[in-house]
C-alpha cells in the first residue's frame, strides 16, 4: 500500500511538472530568442543563444518608445487603481450604512451593469467623448477606468463593509469623529485586505488592457505598453530579434512584481471570486 | 442608521461619498449604453455632425449581414470548446493542487503566470510559437501535422485560438476552484468515505455538488471573456487566414470603425449584448438550481 502510494504520488508530481512546463515553455522560447540574431532565430528557433547579446533590447527600447510607454502605463494604472479603490470604498460604505430604497436600487443597477460588455459601449463612448474633445488624454482614460471599474469594486467592498460592526463606527462618532473622519480613520484601515484584492484585480486588468486605450489614446507619445507593443509588432514583422526583446520588456515589469507579491496576487484573485 | 443633522449636511455627505463613483459610472457606463441604443436607430457615419432616424433599418441590416452570423456561429463554437476545456483543466489542476502535497503553492503560482500578461502580448508570443518553433520542431522530428504553420490553415488557426485561450484562462479559473475546494468541509468527505464512497463516487456525489457555486463563477467569467475575445484574436491570427477566424467582437469593431457603418455596428454590438446576456443569465439560473447546502 505504502509503495503504491509512493509511486502514485511520484506519478502525480511528474504529470503536474510536465503540465507546468507546457504552461511556461512559451515564455522560455521568448526569452531565449530575444538574445539571438534574426537569422539564428529563423534557422533554429529552439537553439540556445551563443552569447547574451543585448543589442535587440537596446534597439527595441528605442524603436518602441519603451520608457514613455512604461511611464504612461504606470501613471494610468496607479491613478486609476487609487481612485477606484478610494471612491468605491466610500460609496459601498455609504450604501451599507444608509439602506434606503434609492441606495439599494442604485446598488442593484451597478451590479446588473457588470453584464454589459465593453463592446456594447465602445462606439457611443468614442462618439460622446470625441465630440467633447476629451479623447487623446490620459486623464480621460483614468476617468473611464473609474467608471468601468467602480461596479465590481463597489460590489466587492459592499460584501466586506457589511461584516464590519456598526458599533465600531458609532463609538468613534460618540468620541467626536465626523462621518468623514470615521471613514478614513476606522473603516478604510479595516478594509485594507479588501483594498489589496481590488487593487490587484484592477492592476491586472488596466496594465494589460488594449481595446479601451487603443480607442482613447491616439498620439504615439500617449501610448501604453500594450499599444506600443502592438504597434512595434505591426511595423517590424520581419525582424524577429527586436520583436522578441520588445515582448520580453513588456512582460518583464509585471513578472518582477509577481515574483515578490505572488502570494498576495493569488489570494487577491481568490478573495475577489468568493464574493 | 447614521444620519447627520439637517438636509444640507446630509446632502453634502451623500455627494462626498457617492458623488464621484456614481457620476463616473453614469457618464461612462449608463449614458453611452442608452445613447448606444439610440444610435442603433440612426444612420450616423462617424463623421457627419447630424444623423437621421431610420427606424429598425439597422436591425434589418444585422439580420441580413451574413458575415455577422457566420462569425457569431464561429464564436459560439469557439466559446463552447474553450469554456468546457478551461473548466475541465482548471478543475483537474485545482483538485490535484489542494491535497496538501509539497510545493503545491509553487505549482499554483506557475499555472497562474499567463494571466499576468495581456492578450495582445500572449497572442504575439504564440504566433511565434506556432509559426516558427512548432514548424521547426515538426520539420526536424518529421511530424507532418506540425510541419507547416497552423496559422495558415483556417481550421487549425481556429484550434490555435482555442489552445491559447485555454492556456490563458485555465490558471485563473484554477485559483477560483482552489478557493472553492478549500471551503468544502473535510468532515463531510470523511463521513462519505466511512459510508463507503470512494474515488469517483465521492467526487460525483459529494465534491461536485458542493462546488457548484465555484462553477457558476468560473463558467460565467469564461463565457463572458470568450464571447468578447478581441486581443488574442487580433494579435494571434488577425482574423486570418482569409477572415476565417474573425470572431464576432472583431467583426463589430471592423463594421463600426473601419467600414464606418456605425449604426449597423452598434446594432450588432447590441444584439450581441442581448445574446450574451441571455446565455450567461440562463447559465446562472440553471446552475443555481443545482446548488446544495453542505
Amino acid at each position: 500500500m505504502a509503495a503504491r502510494n509512493f509511486a502514485a504520488s511520484w506519478l502525480k508530481y511528474a504529470a503536474l511538472t510536465v503540465c507546468l512546463l507546457l504552461f511556461i515553455v512559451p515564455f522560455v522560447f521568448l526569452l531565449l530568442n530575444s538574445f539571438k540574431e534574426n537569422n539564428a532565430i529563423t534557422s533554429n528557433p529552439m537553439s540556445l543563444p551563443d552569447r547574451f547579446n543585448f543589442h535587440n533590447y537596446t534597439y527595441a527600447v528605442g524603436k518602441m518608445g519603451y520608457m514613455s510607454a512604461f511611464w504612461n502605463t504606470l501613471i494610468i494604472t496607479v491613478a486609476s487603481v487609487l481612485l477606484i479603490s478610494l471612491f468605491a470604498a466610500m460609496t459601498a460604505h455609504y450604501f451599507v450604512r444608509n439602506q434606503t430604497k434609492v441606495n439599494q436600487y442604485t446598488f442593484l443597477i451597478m451590479v446588473a451593469s457588470m453584464i454589459i460588455p465593453f463592446q456594447a459601449i465602445m462606439i457611443p463612448l468614442v462618439k460622446i467623448y470625441g465630440s467633447l474633445g476629451m479623447l487623446n488624454n490620459k486623464a480621460s482614460l483614468v476617468y473611464m477606468y473609474l467608471g468601468f471599474g467602480s461596479s465590481l469594486a463597489v460590489f466587492i467592498y459592499h460584501g466586506f463593509v457589511k461584516s464590519i460592526p456598526a458599533e465600531l463606527e458609532e463609538a468613534a462618532m460618540i468620541d467626536g469623529c465626523t462621518r468623514t473622519q470615521t471613514f478614513f480613520r476606522i473603516v478604510l484601515p479595516v478594509l485594507t485586505p479588501t483594498t489589496a484584492t481590488i487593487a490587484i484585480l484592477n492592476v491586472l486588468w488596466i496594465w494589460n488592457d488594449f481595446l479601451l486605450p487603443s480607442l482613447v489614446l491616439v498620439n504615439p507619445e500617449q501610448r501604453t505598453l500594450p499599444l506600443s507593443t502592438y504597434n512595434f509588432y505591426g511595423t517590424y514583422t520581419v525582424d524577429y530579434g527586436p520583436l522578441m526583446a520588445g515582448l520580453v520588456l513588456t512582460v518583464l515589469p509585471i513578472i518582477v512584481v509577481y515574483l515578490f507579491a505572488q502570494k498576495y496576487i493569488i489570494q487577491g484573485v481568490m478573495q475577489g471570486s468568493i464574493k | 442608521m447614521i444620519a447627520e443633522k439637517g438636509v444640507w449636511n446630509r446632502l453634502r455627505t451623500r455627494l462626498l461619498f457617492t458623488g464621484p463613483t456614481l457620476f463616473a459610472f453614469l457618464t461612462v457606463m449608463i449614458v453611452p449604453f442608452v445613447y448606444g441604443i439610440y444610435l442603433t436607430f440612426t444612420n450616423w457615419d462617424g463623421i457627419a455632425t447630424s444623423h437621421t432616424l431610420v427606424g429598425f433599418q439597422n436591425y434589418g441590416e444585422v439580420f441580413r449581414d451574413r458575415d455577422f452570423w457566420q462569425s457569431f456561429a464561429l464564436t459560439l463554437k469557439y466559446v463552447l470548446f474553450s469554456v468546457v476545456l478551461i473548466n475541465a483543466i482548471a478543475f483537474a489542476l485545482a483538485y490535484a493542487l489542494t491535497k496538501g502535497m509539497r510545493g503545491q503553492s509553487l505549482f499554483r503560482a506557475g499555472f497562474f503566470v499567463p494571466n499576468l500578461v495581456g492578450g495582445i502580448v500572449l497572442g504575439f508570443i504564440w504566433q511565434f510559437i506556432f509559426s516558427k518553433v512548432l514548424v521547426y520542431f515538426g520539420t526536424k522530428a518529421d511530424i507532418p501535422l506540425l510541419s507547416y504553420s497552423w496559422l495558415t490553415d483556417p481550421d487549425k488557426a481556429f484550434w490555435s485560438l482555442v489552445i491559447v485561450t485555454v492556456w490563458q484562462y485555465a490558471g485563473y479559473m484554477m485559483v477560483i476552484f482552489v478557493a472553492g475546494l478549500m471551503n468544502v468541509p473535510n468532515d463531510i468527505l470523511e463521513a462519505a468515505s466511512i459510508d463507503g464512497a470512494r474515488g469517483w463516487m465521492r467526487m460525483r456525489k459529494m465534491t461536485l455538488p458542493l462546488m457548484v457555486p465555484s462553477f457558476i463563477v468560473t463558467i460565467f467569467l469564461s463565457l463572458q471573456r470568450c464571447f468578447m475575445v478581441y486581443d488574442v484574436n487580433l494579435s494571434l491570427t488577425n482574423g486570418g487566414p482569409f477572415k476565417s477566424t474573425e470572431f464576432v467582437s472583431m467583426h463589430v469593431y471592423e463594421k463600426a470603425f473601419l467600414s464606418r457603418d456605425y449604426g449597423v455596428g452598434q446594432a450588432e454590438a447590441f444584439v450581441l449584448f442581448l445574446l450574451v446576456a441571455a446565455v450567461t443569465l440562463l447559465q446562472v439560473y440553471f446552475s443555481k438550481k443545482l446548488e446544495v447546502e453542505a
